[in-house]
């Protein structure tokens, strides 16, 4: 086992691409997958302390999170191609209806 | 040699986390993060989590990035069609910038606990992760798990209805 900062530090690199990803891209998919990158650090963190502290409570949290991801996707691509339906883009510039 | 492999896996997974970013065809950027799952996945087993990889693989690199590519090709999206917007990029790079250094400035200043709980490495080994995992959702886990399966109902209905034309 490798020491656990490293573990640490890989996360939260992954972490910060994932936020720079968010708040630059305009692709709402490319955003959703710069999300679920986020989740996966989190995940890499959750499993990484999990095993360093030898208890299996993280482990499980991560299953949960998986689970919270797949429903995210599912409802996250529905909202997607609703909204593509509606104005023909799936540019997050668009989604402006209901701004003043 | 576990330290090279562990620097070799570091490098493709932020390699292909910066490309995630960067591509502007979104399938090269659903590609790229299949990549990155893979090598999460490679971590887990490093860290004595096999069923985590096998799950990572199965439900991350399987069904969901299935269900994304599928909507990226039924939307049939053109390819950059987005402006440059310089000033977006830089405050965004910022905030990413300060996210990581808040990040590792806490990780520096502060110290893991020392190791408390009853699994270590030999025993996993023994009686299996699979096993053990399964143990801890079916009795300490038992509620939290039986409303992630409430959630996925809600989903499947939610998602059934967004999709739908007309209801």
């Amino acid at each position: 086992m490798e020491n656990l900062n490293s573990y640490l530090i890989v996360s939260a690199v992954l972490f910060s691409i994932g936020t720079i990803g968010v708040l630059t891209r305009k692709n709402a998919i490319v955003i959703f997958m710069c999300i679920e990158l986020m989740l996966n650090a989190v995940n890499l963190t959750f499993v990484a302390l999990s095993r360093h502290l030898g208890n299996l409570d993280g482990q499980v949290f991560v299953f949960f999170i998986m689970t919270v991801a797949a429903a995210e996707a599912a409802v996250g691509l529905a909202l997607i191609i609703a909204f593509y339906n509606n104005k023909e883009s799936i540019d997050v510039d668009d989604v402006n209806l209901m701004k003043w | 040699m576990e330290t090279l492999f562990f620097l070799i896996i570091s490098l493709v997974a932020i390699i292909s986390a910066i490309l995630v970013v960067t591509c502007k065809n979104p399938i090269n950027s659903a590609l790229a993060l299949i990549m990155t799952f893979f090598c999460l996945a490679t971590y887990y087993v490093m860290l004595d989590a096999p069923f985590m990889a096998a799950v990572q693989v199965m439900v991350y690199a399987g069904a969901i990035m299935v269900l994304m590519v599928f909507t990226i090709m039924l939307l049939n999206i053109r390819v950059d069609a987005t402006k440059k917007h310089s000033h977006k990029l830089v405050v965004g790079s910022i905030i990413g910038f300060f996210t990581f250094l808040n990040i590792v400035i806490v990780l520096v200043r502060s110290r893991a606990a020392l190791p408390t709980g009853p699994y270590s490495g030999e025993m996993i080994k023994k009686i299996g992760h699979t096993e053990l995992v399964g143990r801890e959702i079916f009795t300490s886990f038992l509620l939290p798990f039986e409303i992630t399966s409430i959630l996925l109902l809600v989903a499947i209905v939610g998602a059934v209805i967004l999709a739908k034309k007309k209801i």
